[in-house]
């Protein structure tokens, strides 16, 4: 292996890793700042010894053991100087031995969780959308700041002062690491999904003349609320979002045309929308709608557009669905978009009865 | 940038001899870690060749030649569909993934880019394989 292809290897291993060794390494330093840090650091060990020693075989426990044995340092180092300050002597040492223990135990668990409480940590309310946005690419999406930057066409110093200012409030609201329960789940869920569409939404709006890093975002906010989907099997609404989105993005080869130009719904060549998305879009919206209860705004929404995915013409479009579906989500989630598109949807209904 | 990971055939795949429990957990545990990743779009295994044929060309004569076929490493036998962000991202998922054969006996993969239409010279058949829907698209 060349240099340049340990580089790319290092770079592809962190994609993979890296938010399940921040999430690992939160649980057990309780501070996320922290964690990032020991994960930074586990990965400068990287970029030094793997390109004289090779890959290893197990990079994501590689990373995490070399992260974990700094974490430790950090946790004797305090240990000692509370020792001089407090010459508390043996007891602190034995509270030491019973926290490394409790280290390696934690360690071992489940990832899975640990995930699913980054997301939502990430997502917190208490921050800006703007600092969700860039703290859950940055920690979930494994993007650096300068590609952050470049997506959302702002300088680099500003995404990193966002992160940092909402890594502080975190940990000045004493945001505890966990998975919202219970009632609290639903309005913390929403603010997931509400940043995941955002960076969607961030990338679909992009055009192209854009940067590459833009339109990518689309790909990006796929992969995260797959992820999402697969941590919270049980909420209508992921899937519901997983739906629309697969679909939207369907659309993504035909809605530029080529000299560049924005190509709207109707004027769109089918044959150019990606059907493996729209199958995998379906599946989703079925998903969603099988879980039961009252369908969730992501999940008209999505029903809406799996009502154009299915119709080979414009003129085999089912309007009397899509018109009851304006109906409903007119009813949760009013808003003029809605109501303008309700209205549209109307009139060619009544255009073509 | 979508990637297939294909897995070749072996005697016993051939043979349509299912594969043992461990290998199936190995083949699922893989398979959990790239949807929890995100990045699976596709998979599926293939069914022996003997239920298969081919058909040979010469000039506009065509001949089928009905399955099972020798050489067990050239034949599909199934294959993994996925979504990545660079070809060292699918380079180290292809890494990962456990010996498709049975009891640790040889298995062999092999890791194709998918063309998507974007990537051909624009021409007149290539727009009308489009309006098939069925190419790839980033």
């Amino acid at each position: 292996m060349t240099a340049s292809d340990t580089r790319g290897a290092i770079d592809a291993v962190w994609r993979i890793e890296s938010a399940r060794l921040i999430a690992g390494l939160t649980r057990i330093v309780r501070d996320l700042g922290l964690a990032e840090d020991l994960a930074q650091d586990a990965l400068v060990a990287a970029l030094e010894q793997w390109p004289e020693a090779g890959v290893p075989d197990n990079p994501g426990a590689w990373l995490m053991a070399v992260a974990k044995r700094r974490a430790i340092d950090q946790l004797r180092r305090r240990t000692l100087l509370e020792r001089k300050h407090e010459e508390l002597g043996r007891e602190l040492e034995a509270q030491r031995e019973m926290a490394e223990a409790d280290f390696h135990a934690a360690i071992d668990d489940d990832v899975g969780d640990d995930l699913l409480r980054l997301v939502f940590t990430a997502c917190h309310p208490v921050l800006s959308a703007e600092a969700r946005v860039a703290l859950t690419l940055r920690l979930l999406g494994g993007l650096t700041t300068e590609e952050i930057a470049r997506a959302f066409l702002v300088p680099e110093p500003t995404v990193a002062q966002r992160i940092v200012r909402a890594k502080r409030t975190l940990a000045e609201a004493r945001v505890p690491f966990e998975v919202p329960r219970g009632e609290e789940l639903a309005a913390r869920l929403s603010s997931v999904l509400e940043v995941i569409y955002l960076i969607f939404n961030e990338g679909y709006t992009a055009t192209a003349g854009d940067d590459w890093v833009r339109p990518a975002l689309c790909q990006e906010a796929l992969r995260l609320g797959r992820i999402v989907a697969g941590l919270v099997v049980k909420e209508p609404e992921v899937h519901g979002l997983v739906a629309l989105m697969e679909i939207q993005a369907s659309r993504l080869g035909a809605r530029i045309g080529p000299s560049g130009e924005p190509v709207l719904l109707f004027d769109q060549d089918r044959g150019r929308w990606d059907q493996l998305l729209i199958r995998r879009g379906l599946a989703a919206l079925e998903r969603a709608e099988k879980l039961g209860g009252t369908l969730g705004p992501y999940t008209l929404q999505a029903a809406i557009a799996a009502c154009h995915a299915r119709a080979h013409t414009p003129a085999e479009t089912d309007w009397e669905r899509i018109v009851a579906l304006y109906d409903a989500l007119a009813q949760i989630a009013p808003s003029p978009v809605v109501e303008l598109n309700r209205g549209v949807a109307v009139a060619i209904l009544g255009a073509v009865a | 940038m979508r990637y297939m990971i294909i897995v070749k055939g072996s005697r016993d795949s051939e043979a349509g001899v299912m594969p043992e429990e461990k290998l199936i957990a190995a083949m699922t545990t893989y398979h959990e870690e790239l949807v929890k990743s995100g990045v699976l779009l596709d998979v599926s295994g293939l069914q022996p060749s003997s239920k298969g044929w081919r058909i040979k060309y010469s000039g506009g004569k065509r001949t089928v030649i009905d399955g099972p076929f020798t050489e067990a490493k050239e034949l599909v036998a199934g294959y993994t569909l996925i979504q990545v962000k660079s070809k060292e991202e699918a380079m180290e998922w292809a890494r990962r993934y456990p010996n498709p054969a049975a009891d640790g006996k040889e298995g062999e993969i092999e890791v194709r880019q998918l063309f998507e239409l974007d990537d051909l010279p624009p021409s007149e058949a290539v727009e009308r394989f489009r309006k098939l829907g069925v190419g790839g698209k980033e």
